[in-house]
C-alpha cells in the first residue's frame, strides 16, 4: 500500500514536470560548456536603467511610443540633434545645413567617415533611401511620418517634394510649401537614419534587428523584461560612449522600481513619483535628477456642453481653481503653475498673459452673471498617473472642493484609460483632466495640436473652435521668420486666455533618480535621453 | 482510460469554441479604439480610418469572428496589432516565465499547505491548529502588492538577501533556450546563474503561493477531519498503529481527493491570474502580457492569449481527473 501511494505521488510530480518540459524541444544532455562564467572582465561598465514599460519596436519610425525612443535614441542618430537639455538645433549626422530664403529647400552637409553598425557607409545615398522608405509607407507602418510631414508619397498633403543626393555627402530636400518647424521635426527621435542594407534585408522584422550609426549597438531583447545594448567600438565621435553596456529593464510598478534602485539591482530609474523625491534626496547613495519640463497638465472644458458653452462659466472655473495649492499638494512642489497652454521653454511663450489668480469671489460673480443654473457637472479624473498628472483622482477631489466653494456641484467620474480617451475624444466629458508632453519643442505642437479646430476628433477634446486663432495658427505653420512666428503665437495665447477653453494647471518636472556614482546624465525634456556621455565615478 | 481521455479532449472543442466567442464579443463591446492606441495621440482621423480598414476592423463583427476562427483552424493565432509580431511567436517566452513561477509557487503551496492542514487536523483545537488556521485566514486576505513590496523591502533592501524584482541579474543575463531559466541555466551548465535565478524566484513565488497555500491548508484540514472520524481510522488506531502512519498513510489517502481538485483549480488560476505578482516583481509573464494588451485594445493578443490559458487550464484539470484514479482505485474511467 505504502509503495503505491508514493508511486501515485511520484506519478503526479512526473506529470506536472513533464508538461513543463514538454515544450522544451532541445534534449537535455549534460552539455556542460567551458568555464565562461563571466570572470576575467569584471571591470565592464554596465548601466541598468529601470523604466515603466517596454519598447514596442526598435525601429523608431514604426511607433509613436516614448519607451521606444528611450532606446533608439542611443542606437541611431538623426541629421540634426536637439541640445543637451533643450530643443535648440545642433549638428547630428549633418555637420551643417542651410535653408533657402523662401523656406522651400534645405541643403545638408553630412559627416564624413561614419559607418552603420553593420559596416554600411553612411552617406547621402543612405539618407535618400531612408526618406524614400518613409514616404513609400503608410499610416500603419509609419504613423508619425504622416502627422509630422502631412502624408505619404501619393498624398497632396505631403510637404516634402523631393529628397536628392548631391554628391556623396550632400543632401537637398525641397518642400512643396514652407514648414516652419521642419528642422525641429527632423531632430525628433522617429526620424533617425537607419542602415539601408539592414532595413532592406529585414523588412518587417527590422524592428527586432535595429542597425543605426549610434554610440551603442543592439545586443538582445527579452520582451517585457530587458533590452541590452553595448558600446559601438567604431563610433565616430572620439572617446564615446563611456559605458560598455546599457540594460533597459521594464519595471512597471513605481514602488518596485524604487526598491530596485535602493537594493542596487538598477543604477537609474525614471518615472519617480513626486512623493518619493524627499526620501531620495535624503539618501546619500542616491541622487535626484530633474527633467526640464516640456508639458502641460490641464482641466479641459468641453465648450459644446452646457454650462461650458458660456465663456463666463469657463472664466469662472479659471478663477475658482486654486492651482498653487494643487501644485504644492500633489506635485510636491515639483511643478510650476501654468497660465498658458504651453510651457515657458517653448519659443513664442507669452510672458505677458495675465492668467487667472485664485479668486473664488470673482468666480461666484461670473457664474451669477452667466446665469449658471446650479446643475451638477461631471468632473473626469484620469485613471493613470502621468508626469503632468501624478494623481488624477486626488487632483479631481481638490478641484471638486474648489468648485463647491463657488457653488458648482460636481461628480467625479473615471474610466479605464482607453475608454477615457475614447469618450473624451467624442466630446462626452463636461470637464476633464488631461495633459500633453511636447514632441519637438515647437509651439505648433501644443497650440495647434491641442486647441485648433483641425484637431477636433484627435487632440482637441474641448471641441473649441475659433476662426481667428485657426487663421493665425495656419499662418504660423508656414511663417519662416522666427520672430514674426513667435508674435503670432503670443497673440493666440492671449485669445485662448480670454476664451478659457481650459484651466491650465501645471508644468511639471518629471523626476529620475540614480545611484550617486552615475555622472553626466542630462535628462532631456523630450523624455529620450542620450547616454553616450554617461559614466560611473 | 485512453477512451476517456479521448472523450475529454473532444469535449474541449465546444468549450474552447464557446470561449473564443464570448471573449471576442466582450472585448469588442468595451469602448476604445485600437487604431487610436496604436497611432498615438497625434493621429489624424483619416489615418485612424485607414488603419482600421487595414486591420479589418471596419468589417461587421461576425465577419471578423469567422475570419478569426478560420485563422485559428490553420493554427494561426493572429498578429499583435501593436508589435506586429505573430502572437504564437510572442506567447511562448511569457508562458514559460509564468509557468516556471506558478510551478514553484504551487510546489511551495502544496508542501506547506498540505502539511499544515494535516497537522492541524491531527492536533485539532491545539495551539498549532489555531495558529495555522489564523495564518491561513490572513494568507487568504493578504493583498499581494503589499506582501510583495514588504518582501522586497525586508529581504531585498534591509537584509540584502534576495533580489527585489525581475527574473535574473541584468548584469549577468541568462541566454534563453526554453525561456524557463532554471532549465536553461542547467542546460548551459551555468550553476552560478542557476543560483541567481532560483533566488529571483523565491519572493514572487512566496507572494503568489500565499493564497493557494492558505486555501489548500484549510481544505486539507477539513477533509482530513472528516476522514479521521471514520471507522477505519479508529480501527487502525485501536490496533495500536503508529499515529504518524495512520495519518499520513491511511487517512491522507482518502482525504487528498478534494485537495487535489483544489490544487488543480488553483494551478490554473496561478497561470492566468498572476498579473499582480507579475507587475510587482516585474516578471515578464503572460498575465501582464494580456493585461497590457487589454489596455492597448490589441484584440488578437487578448483573444489568443486567453484561449491558450483556457487550454492549459482545462488540460491541468484533465490531469487532475486522471490522477484521481491512481490515488483512489475505486474511481475508474471506462
Amino acid at each position: 500500500m505504502r509503495k503505491k501511494r508514493w508511486l501515485a505521488l511520484g506519478l503526479m510530480l512526473l506529470l506536472v514536470l513533464s508538461t513543463a518540459l514538454a515544450a522544451c524541444s532541445s534534449d537535455e544532455k549534460d552539455d556542460v560548456k567551458g568555464d565562461d562564467k563571466g570572470g576575467g572582465e569584471k571591470k565592464e561598465k554596465t548601466l541598468v536603467f529601470g523604466r515603466g514599460g517596454d519598447s514596442v519596436s526598435l525601429d523608431p519610425i514604426a511607433t509613436t511610443e516614448g519607451e521606444t525612443y528611450k532606446v533608439t535614441e542611443n542606437l541611431y542618430e538623426k541629421l540634426i540633434n536637439f541640445g543637451e537639455q533643450d530643443t535648440t538645433l545642433n549638428p547630428g549626422l549633418a555637420k551643417s545645413w542651410e535653408a533657402a530664403e523662401d523656406g522651400l529647400s534645405y541643403t545638408f552637409d553630412l559627416q564624413e567617415g561614419v559607418k552603420f553598425h553593420d559596416g554600411t557607409d553612411f552617406n547621402a545615398d543612405a539618407v535618400v533611401k531612408n526618406f524614400e522608405r518613409w514616404m513609400n509607407g503608410d499610416a500603419e507602418k509609419f504613423p508619425y511620418f504622416k502627422s509630422v510631414f502631412g502624408g505619404f508619397k501619393d498624398d497632396k498633403s505631403l510637404v516634402i517634394k523631393s529628397v536628392k543626393a548631391d554628391g556623396d555627402l550632400k543632401v537637398v530636400i525641397t518642400l512643396k510649401q514652407p514648414q516652419a518647424p521642419f528642422l525641429k521635426n527632423l531632430a525628433m527621435s522617429p526620424f533617425a537614419i537607419a542602415s539601408p542594407t539592414a532595413f532592406e534585408k529585414f523588412g518587417d522584422k527590422f524592428g527586432d534587428n535595429p542597425v543605426g550609426t549610434g554610440p551603442f549597438k543592439f545586443v538582445s531583447w527579452k520582451r517585457n523584461d530587458s533590452i541590452t545594448i553595448e558600446k559601438n567600438p567604431n563610433y565616430w565621435r572620439e572617446g564615446l560612449p563611456k559605458l560598455d553596456k546599457v540594460v533597459f529593464r521594464s519595471i512597471p510598478d513605481n514602488s518596485t522600481r524604487l526598491n530596485d534602485l535602493l537594493s542596487g539591482a538598477i543604477d537609474l530609474a525614471d518615472g519617480i513619483s513626486p512623493s518619493d523625491a524627499a526620501s531620495i534626496e535624503s539618501n546619500a547613495n542616491l541622487q535626484l535628477l530633474k527633467r526640464p519640463s516640456m508639458n502641460i497638465g490641464y482641466l479641459g472644458l468641453t465648450v459644446t456642453r452646457p454650462p461650458f458653452d458660456n465663456v463666463k462659466v469657463r472664466q469662472a472655473m479659471n478663477y475658482a481653481v486654486d492651482k498653487q495649492a494643487i501644485v504644492d499638494a500633489f506635485f510636491e512642489g515639483q511643478a510650476e503653475v501654468a497660465k498658458n497652454q504651453m510651457p515657458p521653454v517653448i519659443g513664442g511663450y507669452n510672458e505677458d498673459v495675465k492668467g487667472y489668480e485664485y479668486d473664488p469671489e470673482k468666480a461666484k460673480a461670473l457664474l451669477k452673471e452667466a446665469g449658471y443654473d446650479g446643475k451638477e457637472i461631471e468632473l473626469w479624473a484620469m485613471p493613470v498617473p502621468r508626469p503632468y498628472m501624478p494623481d488624477g483622482k486626488k487632483i479631481a477631489e481638490a478641484i471638486q472642493k474648489n468648485l463647491a466653494d463657488v457653488g458648482m456641484k460636481s461628480k467625479i467620474v473615471s474610466y479605464e484609460w482607453g475608454v477615457y480617451l475614447d469618450k473624451a475624444e467624442k466630446g462626452e466629458a463636461d470637464a476633464f483632466l488631461l495633459g500633453w508632453t511636447g514632441d519637438n519643442g515647437d509651439a505648433d505642437n501644443f497650440l495647434y495640436a491641442l486647441l485648433d479646430e483641425d484637431s477636433i476628433g484627435s487632440n482637441n477634446y474641448t471641441y473649441y473652435k475659433n476662426s481667428k486663432t485657426h487663421k493665425l495658427l495656419i499662418e504660423a505653420q508656414t511663417e519662416v521668420d522666427e520672430e514674426k512666428r513667435n508674435e503670432i503665437y503670443k497673440k493666440v495665447q492671449e485669445i485662448f486666455n480670454e476664451e478659457a477653453p481650459w484651466v491650465p494647471l501645471a508644468h511639471s518636472t518629471p523626476l529620475l533618480a540614480s545611484k550617486s556614482d552615475v555622472i553626466n546624465l542630462l535628462p532631456h525634456p523630450t523624455g529620450s535621453d542620450r547616454l553616450e556621455n554617461v559614466d560611473f565615478k | 482510460m485512453l477512451h476517456y481521455i479521448g472523450k475529454r479532449l473532444l469535449q474541449l472543442i465546444p468549450v474552447l469554441l464557446g470561449m473564443t466567442f464570448i471573449v471576442f464579443l466582450i472585448i469588442r463591446a468595451i469602448p476604445g479604439d485600437p487604431a487610436q492606441v496604436i497611432l498615438g495621440q497625434q493621429a489624424t482621423k483619416e489615418a485612424k480610418a485607414a488603419l482600421r480598414a487595414s486591420l479589418g476592423l471596419d468589417n461587421p463583427w461576425y465577419i471578423q469572428y469567422v475570419n478569426y476562427l478560420g485563422d485559428l483552424l490553420t493554427g494561426d493565432l493572429g498578429e499583435s496589432m501593436r508589435t506586429k509580431a505573430t502572437v504564437s511567436s510572442e506567447l511562448w517566452p511569457y508562458l514559460a516565465a509564468t509557468f516556471e513561477l506558478a510551478l514553484f509557487a504551487m510546489i511551495l503551496a502544496v508542501i506547506i499547505g498540505v502539511n499544515a492542514g494535516i497537522v492541524s487536523a491531527w492536533f485539532q483545537n491545539s495551539w498549532f491548529d489555531y495558529f495555522a488556521m489564523i495564518l491561513a485566514l490572513i494568507g487568504v486576505s493578504m493583498p499581494i502588492f503589499w506582501l510583495g513590496l514588504m518582501g522586497q523591502w525586508v529581504f531585498g533592501i534591509q537584509m540584502d538577501l534576495l533580489p527585489t524584482s525581475g527574473r535574473e541579474d541584468a548584469r549577468n543575463p541568462v541566454d534563453p533556450i526554453t525561456y524557463m531559466y532554471v532549465v536553461d541555466t542547467i542546460i548551459h551548465g551555468r550553476f552560478d546563474q542557476l543560483w541567481d535565478v532560483l533566488k529571483h524566484l523565491i519572493l514572487p513565488a512566496i507572494a503568489l503561493a500565499t493564497i493557494p497555500m492558505a486555501i489548500i491548508a484549510r481544505m486539507t484540514r477539513s477533509s482530513m477531519l472528516e476522514v479521521m472520524r471514520s471507522d477505519y481510522v479508529r480501527t487502525a488506531r485501536a490496533k495500536g498503529q503508529n499515529m504518524f502512519w495512520v495519518v499520513y498513510k491511511h487517512a491522507l489517502k482518502n482525504a487528498i481527493i478534494p485537495v487535489l481538485t483544489v490544487i488543480g483549480l488553483q494551478m490554473g488560476l496561478l497561470l492566468g491570474g498572476a498579473i499582480l505578482t507579475e507587475t510587482i516583481f516585474s516578471w515578464p509573464g503572460i498575465g501582464r502580457y494580456i493585461y497590457d494588451a487589454i489596455g492597448y485594445r490589441d484584440y488578437p493578443v487578448i483573444q489568443s492569449g486567453i484561449l491558450v490559458i483556457a487550454f492549459v487550464f482545462v488540460m491541468i484539470n484533465l490531469i487532475v481527473d486522471i490522477l484521481y484514479s491512481f490515488i483512489d482505485p475505486r474511481i475508474k474511467y471506462d
